[in-house]
């Protein structure tokens, strides 16, 4: 623009600029031997210039800058690195309850008091647990040692009902004297379908040692050992590959869907019936009930016909059976899952049990394992998937009628079967008992109560840690990848997540297990959405050469003469100062 | 007997050690190039499609995009085909293929959006990836590449930078166990260059500055039929059953540079276990993990409820007898039916009018007077 010296189109607008002159000292006439005379439409033109560069800096780039960036609404990072170094305190309160024989007449003096025991789990994870037992000793109020004094231990747990349910995750434990006949001869204690357990008492100086070992073993059994935790946290532990197999429970989820189906391959010889809706009803529901707290429970149920395993059964002429050996049960599932329909279920994680009554050119039809013996529940399953069980008709149902056969489903067989596998599935195993412990028959739903509160126990520990990882790795991901629009209800989603762990980890250290479960669901569900909002699709990757390519174009034409005129300017007014200083 | 018994138990441990601790496997296979000649492209996705599935993976674990429609383009000569053979020899389309993304909804968009999970909630279930930390997922792409980027749909490109971001997305969120990349397309080695998650193993049908070429070109259909390294691929896969212990250093020899004049490349460094211990199987088929059931709870039989629900359930069976249906449709008669014989019609107007034209034009060519020569 200088280089027009105001003839542009600059000296035809700048009207104002006329008087450019005043407050000016004249230049003296020796500097015009060193550059072009300076002219008021020189002047004009450098203060245009000077003032073309001014907005184009201060307004301009601001601008610029302001509108190409991303809307990021702002999260909590450094609270989400603290949860990472989360300490977990898991509080497991226990009353102890003593009667009058169980311990010597001084330490009963000593009644009542709490001890409390502390252990950390050793596992590799980066949260440190710490399991601590809290246990209130108390003398036995009086109906309780009426009840402690009857004849068997059933009796007594009838009596002992407490009015209102204990809270979950609590224990009560009973201590009665040595030579009491409640318990068997041999049998130390003895862990009761609800949340209480009888222990024997000693008579000795270390009694309540003793007795507080003794104690604390059954109530790791009832509530939480270090493999029910690894057995959680499995997914986030370093690959373990001896035992990996065998932790495969399923994965903690708001519900589950459950899918009854009966396989019938040859309608025209078997009329096959079962009676699903009074099965589900009797058995099935009560034990979903009891599991109610750990998630929603939806049942249903079909029957499929014409449908075949992908497996041709070998025939064994010893036993004149058909059977199915343990290599080739992995290739049973594949051809019947895509016809039981279950991805179009529900979102949710869906477990499939399958009846299959075999057709009569293979029947009667045994599972061998690995030995070759044939499996008492001919049923298998298969982790995270459900289970399969093969029901052979009775071969006296043959003899008298025509094909085809009706033949009635014992339901009680099947449901007894099923329920044990969808145990297993949840990961509900047999606990750890102590030595000469004797364990109660199961209730009738099939789950005892504490073996829930195990569950939940599980289950919270898995929700806080996956719900870490994955807003650990949120944060991760959008603090390296600069371009991602963060909206405000993603941020919600963070800091309510963020809030319901915290939550979750402060009800586990005060032993209330519902609540904390509860808390580490909302933990989890609210960190999924987060993570998975699908407005945080990052497509727009622009390596640099690419910004080059886009920019260079708009701002080139733009910068290059507004530069060029300031470094004229500057190289002038540089050159007149130095004229100024040679002439005074 | 004491050393056969240490080599049997070191023996089994072994094969649990090497064993992939996967669960469940998913596919996703991507076919990115439209129009008519792009024929090959959607023939190559369509041959490792049915082999998955005949090696077990079932339809609601196949992510299946095709970006055309070829079985059904107007310009293909045998519709309702695909075909992967000269000669026409293997129909890769046949009866049960489901394309969960078809035609413009293959987008880099959306297939960024099925890896990473970020899928709206209206998506139907068959159109998402539901893989957990336990899922062996194989990835296959083909279509048109360069170095560093494949296209989609001539109109959008994915780069390796946003693809090794996704895995690394994926692997953050554990949505694999381990990952098996396939990509059949010009320069596909650049497209893995830049992956940086663990668990991953890549494989590609030529080096950066190579082409990749097609296999064969059929007269009757005019275009060609598949590219040479998958149509070497699907010949090693079509020798795979659910059993087989071939392994990963078997499919790495697949297509040497006599056959296929470009050099098949592959990346096996952020991979933990070793690819001779990987068999095929734990990517391209599906192999449960099964336990024997051995335990049951014991149930209180409650005979009262039993009884009373089976005799309702025979009252309801006497009932339903005497309901017979009417044969609408006597399949057997038509089944057995004898072809009939047709009338004869006399031709139609059409074939009388062209004749009348025929012998019009020839008497005005050669005029009636030369007719009684003829006559």
């Amino acid at each position: 623009m200088l280089t027009n010296a105001g003839r542009g189109p600059l000296g035809a607008g700048c009207l104002g600029f006329s008087a450019s002159g005043v407050g000016r000292a004249p230049v003296s006439v020796s500097s015009a031997s060193v550059g072009p005379p300076v002219t008021p439409e020189v002047v004009r033109g450098k203060r245009a210039a000077l003032f073309f560069a001014a907005v184009a800096i201060v307004l301009g780039l601001p601008l610029w800058w302001k509108t190409t960036e991303t809307y990021r609404a702002s999260l909590p990072y450094s609270e989400i690195s603290e949860l990472n170094a989360l300490q977990l305190r898991l509080r497991v309160p226990v009353t102890v309850v003593f009667t009058r024989e169980s311990v010597p007449l001084d330490d009963q003096e000593k009644l009542p008091f709490t001890v409390v025991r502390e252990r950390e789990i050793p596992l590799k994870y980066k949260m440190k647990i710490k399991c601590r037992f809290q246990k209130a000793y108390r003398r036995a109020f009086d109906h309780e040692e009426e009840a402690l004094s009857s004849g068997n231990v059933q009796e007594a747990e009838a009596m002992l009902t407490v009015p209102q349910e204990q809270a979950e995750g609590s224990l009560t434990m009973y201590v009665i004297s040595e030579r009491s006949s409640l318990l068997p001869q041999d049998t130390m204690s003895y862990i009761g379908p609800k949340r209480t357990a009888v222990v024997r008492g000693i008579m000795h100086r270390e009694a309540f040692n003793i007795i507080g070992r003794r104690i604390i073993q059954v109530a790791q059994a009832m509530s939480l050992t270090e493999d029910v935790l690894a057995a959680a946290l499995a997914d986030h532990l370093p690959e373990d590959k001896w035992s990996s197999d065998k932790r495969r429970p399923l994965k903690s989820s708001l519900g589950y869907e459950i899918t009854f189906s009966l396989l019938n391959p040859d309608p025209k010889s078997h009329s096959v019936h079962w009676d699903i809706e009074g099965a589900v009803r009797q058995y099935v529901q009560p034990f979903l009930n009891a599991l109610s707290a750990a998630g929603n429970f939806s049942v249903d149920s079909q029957i499929l016909y014409y449908a075949m395993l992908g497996v041709n059964p070998r025939f064994d002429p010893t036993s004149s059976s058909y059977y199915l050996d343990t290599h080739s049960l992995p290739h049973v599932i594949n051809p019947v899952e895509s016809r039981l329909g279950s991805s179009a279920a529900s979102l949710y994680p869906v477990l499939n049990f399958l009846l299959y009554v075999p057709e009569l050119a293979h029947s009667p039809l045994y599972i061998q394992d690995k030995d070759g013996a044939p499996v008492a529940t001919n049923a298998f399953h298969s982790p995270r998937w459900g289970g399969i069980m093969v029901y052979n008709v009775d071969s006296k149902a043959y003899n008298a009628s025509e094909l085809p056969v009706r033949v009635e489903v014992d339901m009680v067989r099947v449901m007894e079967v099923f329920l044990a596998q969808l145990r297993l599935l949840f990961g509900i195993a047999q606990p750890q008992v102590p030595p000469k412990c004797l364990l109660s028959g199961p209730k009738s739903e099939g789950l005892m109560t504490w073996e829930l509160d195990r569950l939940l126990w599980a289950r919270s520990v898995e929700n806080l840690a996956t719900a870490t990882t994955t807003l650990t790795s949120l944060a991760q991901l959008l603090g390296k990848i600069s371009n991602i629009v963060i909206k405000d209800d993603v941020a919600s989603e963070v800091y309510s997540a963020v809030a319901a762990v915290q939550k979750a980890a402060e009800e586990l250290a005060s032993g209330h297990l519902a609540s904390a479960f509860v808390a580490s669901q909302e933990a989890v569900m609210s960190s999924e959405r987060a993570f998975f909002d699908p407005s945080l699709l990052h497509l727009l990757y622009f390596p640099d050469d690419q910004k080059f390519a886009i920019y260079i174009p708009l701002f080139l034409p733009m910068a290059v003469p507004i530069l060029l005129s300031l470094v004229k300017i500057f190289l002038e007014t540089r050159k007149s100062w130095k004229n100024l200083e040679k002439t005074d | 007997m004491w050393a056969s018994f240490i080599c049997w138990w070191t023996q089994d441990q072994a094969e649990q050690f090497f064993r992939s601790g996967h669960t469940n496997n998913w596919a996703v296979l991507v076919c990115t190039s439209r129009f008519w000649f792009n024929y090959r492209h959607v023939a190559n996705t369509l041959s490792v499609y049915r082999s998955v599935k005949r090696l077990g993976i079932p339809d609601s674990h196949i992510v299946l995009m095709l970006a055309d429609d070829m079985a059904c383009n107007p310009r293909n000569p045998k519709p309702a085909t695909v075909f992967s053979h000269k000669n026409m020899e293997l129909n890769v389309y046949g009866d049960d293929v489901e394309v969960d993304y078809r035609s413009y909804e293959v987008t880099v968009e959306n297939f960024l959006r099925v890896l990473t999970g970020r899928i709206p909630p209206s998506t139907p279930r068959s159109k998402r990836l539901l893989s957990d930390d336990r899922s062996n997922i194989l990835i296959y792409m083909t279509g048109h590449g360069g170095n560093g980027f494949l296209k989609f749909q001539d109109s959008e490109e994915i780069t390796n930078i946003e693809l090794a971001d996704a895995f690394e997305q994926m692997w953050q969120k554990r949505r694999y166990n381990e990952l098996l990349f396939i990509i059949d397309t010009c320069q596909g080695a650049s497209m893995y260059e830049r992956f940086y998650s663990p668990n991953i193993m890549a494989l590609a049908s030529s080096q950066v500055g190579e082409d990749s070429l097609s296999h064969q070109p059929d007269p009757a259909i005019g275009v060609h039929l598949m590219d040479r390294y998958t149509f070497y691929v699907l010949e090693f896969l079509e020798e795979i059953n659910p059993d087989s212990q071939t392994n990963m250093n078997d499919l790495f020899q697949v297509c040497p540079k006599s056959l296929c004049v470009s050099t098949p490349g592959h990346r096996t460094d952020l991979f933990q276990r070793d690819p001779k211990n990987v068999l095929i199987t734990d990517f391209f088929g599906s192999v449960r993990k099964v336990e024997i059931t051995t335990e049951t709870i014991s149930l209180q039989r409650d005979s009262g409820i039993m009884e009373s629900s089976h005799e309702e359930g025979q009252r309801d069976e006497e009932l339903m007898e005497p309901l017979k249906y009417a044969e609408q449709l006597p399949v057997a008669q038509i089944i057995h039916q004898k072809p009939k014989l047709k009338d004869w019609h006399p031709p139609g107007g059409f074939i009388l009018g062209l004749w009348a034209l025929i012998i019009m034009v020839f008497f005005k060519t050669y005029g009636i007077k030369h007719m009684k020569f003829i006559f």
